[in-house]
């Protein structure tokens, strides 16, 4: 096949070329040609094709994402906001931190190994980029039935791939979640959260300036790995009745990637890069076009000069190829040889490929003959802009007005001792040992707390113990009922997170995982969860500092419950006085913080009911901030806390039982049913020696937190006082017993 | 190959995984070894043999554990 | 007392062995796995990871790396190496150790704090243990079954060279629960678990891994 180059596009603006085919519409692809004012080269072609696809252009969500910084709250905290690689927070020493979440669900349901593996592989460089070295990783995972066939398919391999790709690049996988639903089945959730750190001086951007730099990719060999996947998995369904497409799953290599992050760390400290890039979704077109747009625009790329794993690759498909552990680095002519030292001492292939130009375009040749010659905005900033029709679907209210009070209401202790069991044992609250044990949590020696605690918490300073806590939390049943209390619902639960465990919230990030943007009941979801998330974030003084958007999670028609993900970091100036999940002695007073009221609408009772419907809780952030407060406030006196989310009280006491390896004696107000296992948000529970609860109480009355004492901490049982009792070694064998008997 | 008398618990998985799949075999021995492939443009001298089994017995093979098996395929 | 702590391409825990050294009392030396020179160091950390993504087999590519030489002519004239993990992996593919590190018997990679019983403290790196004595201390791998054949199980069990056992579980399928052994002279050991994780109460679960580090350096100060 002949070179399409510039030249002949010129000449031959009647050629028919494939647009339909790689994923474009027909007026996108009229207006690429009102914007060269000829037909595109077939390079030219693939590169808008995928920098216009819905993973990498955002076309359908950019104009609701915009709420995040016209609501943007005042802060001072923000060192690098959206638009960037990833989100950049000041957490004092002079230390910055940045963290994304970003998914990988498409891949990962036709290669779960790969696919989890990648997926890590490709948010640890996008910290990678900003300057950072990754110190942790964080999975919010989300499967179909845990009996399922596929689940068995999917699950080990996903969790492998996650462990045996951050388990080999060093970097410690120390929290997450995994929920099991019936609405995963088929499209099973994987999103993957990464946190780095440095200096303030050290923070990287993705910007190509200054005539005559020279333009440097290095890290693995490109070769076919992905061809077309961004367009082709991101924009289409399973089961749909299109053409298939080449199914594309790119494959990892973490020892490529850990002396990647190696090299790169050096060449940042001694300040040798001018802007970094990292090549993830659509690969080169998406480096080059987003380098060069960041600059001047100008840019000169050969790319004849890239090295390949496999000779036969056209010019097109070089340009769409996804491998992986890739990095593009714009370089000055006195500090490259010094790069590609490191690179050599590293064993890291580097190669120029081209350089800063004084032009307003981005110019790609190929063994001399122009292929491309863009705008770059055009293709990295300037893609389409949908307004998706939006329309609440017609089955909401039926669904709100089918409440949990149909269900038949428990009343004796017995009653109340199964339901406990069953949902100790079911998958959802089930010990999660089997898959948190494939991941490694100590590496580089930072870990504070991991998984079971409610946040996760690395030091970053080992003489001062300054750390930061992170959690993730979503909540797709909720956000079916009422997308925006669901939405902040999720963010109140990850903020309580982080604030049970003493660290003080700073910033938000998001992965907003949906169905289809041309449903418009899905639209209708997604608006109003990005709208809820843009008011709870100003309301809460937490900037959104960037995120990631997954559509098309959809079999056929039918769409997954909408599951905003969102993780929020807090910063803790001691780690020595985070407030562990375990109580480790007897004689603690347990005390309920924040009000209890009849919230089963949406939760796990009526999960294993099988039903959904009503409406979730209310949610109240002012009371979470104050609730936050009074935590971090009282850091010191607290011994230890756990916050109530699914299952509720009944839960949250049993999990801090098993943790602790010790019993409660508690005794529950009246009504019991509603105070066990009603989901209320803004409450945790708290130990705590009897010498300070006054003085505690006191203070909570000050950040108006009503406080309701339950009992103590001791003996080798939960006691549930005149209800029902349980020992704590039956309890664990049932909580413990789940996850292996389904998956080996 | 790993040596008979260590365990190779790959090999075990795939015996396990088969009649799971409704496969009606039953070998009487599974194992799960490993194969290199050296590709030259020429017929390797007999210096290059002797070459090829010294990386195959330092490098390629672990001799406490493993056996191996060189072939030539033209 | 200065611990050379090697980095290979793939070495993970380099970082959190010389923290442990430091933590001991030591100072740690930086070495990278393509430099001859071992700086005059006193004793030498082989410590954990993927050193060369554990391709081909674990420990197989990097015990060919230049700075192996100058350790193994080291550790014949006495020099202490300790090989954690992927340390112990390379020193047995270099011959130093007897045996081999295989897949884990549930072919999972598995994190867990494992408790250990110490059998010998007559090492330069285990002096500071009592014999008998209980640990916990994290272990991390998917390779770590350690085997061998009967000759020298027999040799390892009738020289005391076997300095510690897993114990209450044998997670990866050791050839009799062996979590770590010695060389005949005692200054060459090799362990799975991880000591290096455990020297810090708030990062680990217990200090009991410093004993290790500690050792040496008695043992360097009293020679």
């Amino acid at each position: 096949m002949s070179l399409d180059t510039v030249e002949i596009a010129a000449k031959s603006p009647a050629q028919t070329q494939p647009w339909r085919e790689l994923g474009l519409k027909e007026d996108e692809y009229q207006r690429i040609r009102e914007i060269l004012g000829r037909r595109p080269s077939s390079s030219e072609l693939a590169m808008y094709s995928v920098m216009w696809s819905e993973h990498c252009s955002y076309k359908s969500s950019k104009v609701h994402l915009r709420q995040f910084g016209e609501k943007a709250p005042a802060t001072d905290v923000l060192l690098v906001g959206i638009g960037e690689n990833a989100g950049v927070v000041d957490v004092g020493q002079g230390y910055a931190v940045t963290f994304k979440v970003e998914s990988h669900n498409h891949p990962s349901f036709i290669e779960p190994y790969q696919g989890a593996a990648t997926g890590v592989g490709g948010i640890v460089r996008d910290i990678l980029t900003m300057g950072a070295r990754p110190i942790a990783i964080l999975d919010p995972l989300r499967f179909g039935p845990a009996d399922a066939p596929d689940t068995k398919r999917v699950l080990p391999g996903i969790v492998a791939g996650i462990g045996g790709y951050g388990n080999c690049i060093g970097v410690p996988t120390i929290g997450g979640e995994v929920v099991f639903d019936e609405t995963y089945a088929g499209n099973p959730l994987v999103n993957a959260l990464c946190i780095g750190v440095m200096r303030h001086d050290q923070i990287k951007l993705a910007k190509a300036s200054g005539t005559g730099n020279l333009v440097v990719l290095f890290g693995a060999k490109t070769g076919g790995d992905g061809i077309g996947g961004v367009s082709v998995l991101a924009s289409e369904t399973f089961g749909s009745s299109k053409p298939a497409k080449r199914p594309a799953v790119q494959v990892g290599d973490p020892f490529t990637e850990k002396v990647l992050i190696e090299c790169c760390l050096e060449i940042f400290a001694e300040d040798l890069v001018i802007g970094i890039q990292d090549l993830g979704g659509a690969g080169l077109s998406c480096a080059t076009s987003e380098l060069a747009s960041a600059g001047a625009g100008g840019m000169l790329i050969q790319l004849d000069k890239v090295p390949l794993r496999d000779a036969n690759l056209s010019p097109e498909e070089i340009l769409m190829s996804e491998s992986q552990e890739r990095m593009c680095a714009v370089v000055s002519p006195e500090k490259i040889s010094r790069f590609l030292e490191i690179c050599k001492k590293w064993e890291v292939v580097s190669t120029v490929i081209g350089e800063v130009t004084d032009g307003k375009h981005l110019v790609i040749t190929w063994n001399g003959e122009i292929i491309v010659d863009v705008p770059p905005r055009t293709v990295a900033h300037d893609g389409p802009v949908y307004n998706r029709p939006i329309k609440r679907p017609a089955e909401q209210d039926a669904l709100i007005s089918n409440t949990t009070k149909s269900l038949a209401v428990p009343k004796s202790g017995s009653e109340f001792r199964q339901i406990l069991l069953d949902l100790m044992a079911s998958p959802n609250l089930a010990d999660k040992s089997w898959i948190t044990s494939q991941y490694d949590r100590y590496v580089q020696g930072n870990t504070i707390s991991a998984s079971p605690s409610d946040a996760s918490i690395v030091r970053l300073d080992e003489e001062t113990f300054l750390g930061v806590a992170v959690s993730t939390d979503a909540n797709g049943r909720w956000c079916r009922l009422d997308p925006y209390t669901g939405t902040q619902l999720a963010l109140a639960e990850a903020f309580r997170n982080v604030a049970a465990s003493g660290a003080k919230p700073l910033a938000i990030t998001n992965c907003l995982n949906f169905g289809s943007p041309e449903d418009p009941g899905v639209m209708w979801q997604f608006s109003e969860s990005v709208r809820a998330l843009a008011d709870g974030a100003l309301e809460m003084g937490l900037p959104v500092t960037g995120g990631n958007v997954s559509f098309y999670n959809q079999t056929g028609s039918v769409a997954i419950l909408p599951t905003p993900v969102i993780g929020v970091l807090g910063v803790i100036d001691d780690v020595r006085h985070a407030i562990p999940l375990a109580y480790k002695k007897a004689g603690l007073e347990l005390i309920l913080l924040g009000e209890t009221w009849e919230d089963f609408d949406g939760g796990e009772w009526a999960h294993l009911q099988k039903h959904l419907g009503g409406l979730p809780p209310r949610v109240n952030l002012k009371h979470e901030m104050r609730l936050g407060k009074l935590m971090s406030d009282s850091r010191d006196q607290i011994v230890a806390a756990h916050d109530l989310s699914d299952g509720g009280l009944a839960v949250s006491i049993t999990e801090m039982a098993l943790a602790s390896k010790i019993g409660a004696i508690v005794n529950i107000p009246e009504n019991h049913f509603v105070h066990l296992f009603s989901e209320t948000p803004g409450r945790i529970l708290i130990a705590i020696e009897s010498d300070q609860v006054d003085n505690f109480v006191g203070r909570a009355i000050d950040c108006e937190i009503t406080t309701t004492k339950l009992g103590k901490t001791g003996g080798d049982e939960i006691n549930f006082e005149n209800l029902f009792s349980i020992s704590i070694a039956e309890m664990r064998e049932i909580n413990s017993a789940t996850l292996p008997r389904l998956f080996g | 190959m790993l040596k008979a008398e260590i365990l190779d618990p790959q090999g075990q998985a795939i015996a396990n995984a088969l009649p799971r799949m409704g496969f009606s075999l039953s070998p009487v021995s599974t194992r799960q070894g490993k194969r290199f492939e050296l590709t030259f443009d020429h017929e390797p001298t007999d210096k290059e043999i002797a070459e090829i089994k010294k990386a195959a017995e330092t490098l390629l093979a672990n001799p406490v554990i493993e056996i191996f098996e060189i072939r030539m395929e033209r | 007392m200065r611990v050379g702590v090697v980095t290979f391409p793939g070495t993970l825990d380099d970082f959190d062995a010389a923290r442990a050294v430091r933590f001991a009392g030591g100072e740690s030396v930086s070495l990278w796995h393509g430099d001859e020179d071992l700086a005059k160091v006193d004793a030498v950390i082989l410590p954990g990871g993927f050193s060369y993504g554990d391709y081909l087999r674990c420990g197989a590519i990097a015990r060919f790396a230049p700075v192996m030489s100058s350790i193994i002519e080291g550790a014949k004239n006495g020099l202490p190496v300790l090989g954690i993990c992927n340390g112990f992996q390379i020193l047995c593919e270099s011959h130093l150790l007897p045996g081999a590190l295989t897949r884990n018997k549930g072919l999972h990679f598995y994190c867990k704090d494992q408790e250990l019983e110490i059998l010998n403290n007559t090492t330069l790196w285990t002096n500071n243990f009592k014999v008998g004595e209980k640990i916990v201390i994290p272990l991390k791998n998917g390779e770590g079954s350690f085997q061998c054949d009967d000759k020298t199980l027999a040799e390892l069990e009738g020289e005391g060279r076997i300095i510690a056992k897993y114990i209450s579980e044998n997670p990866n399928g050791s050839r009799n629960a062996i979590a770590g052994i010695a060389n005949a002279a005692g200054n060459v050991v090799g362990i799975m678990p991880h000591p290096e994780h455990a020297i810090d109460s708030l990062t680990g679960p217990s200090t009991d891994g410093l004993a290790f580090f500690t050792s040496v350096l008695k043992k360097m100060v009293n020679a």
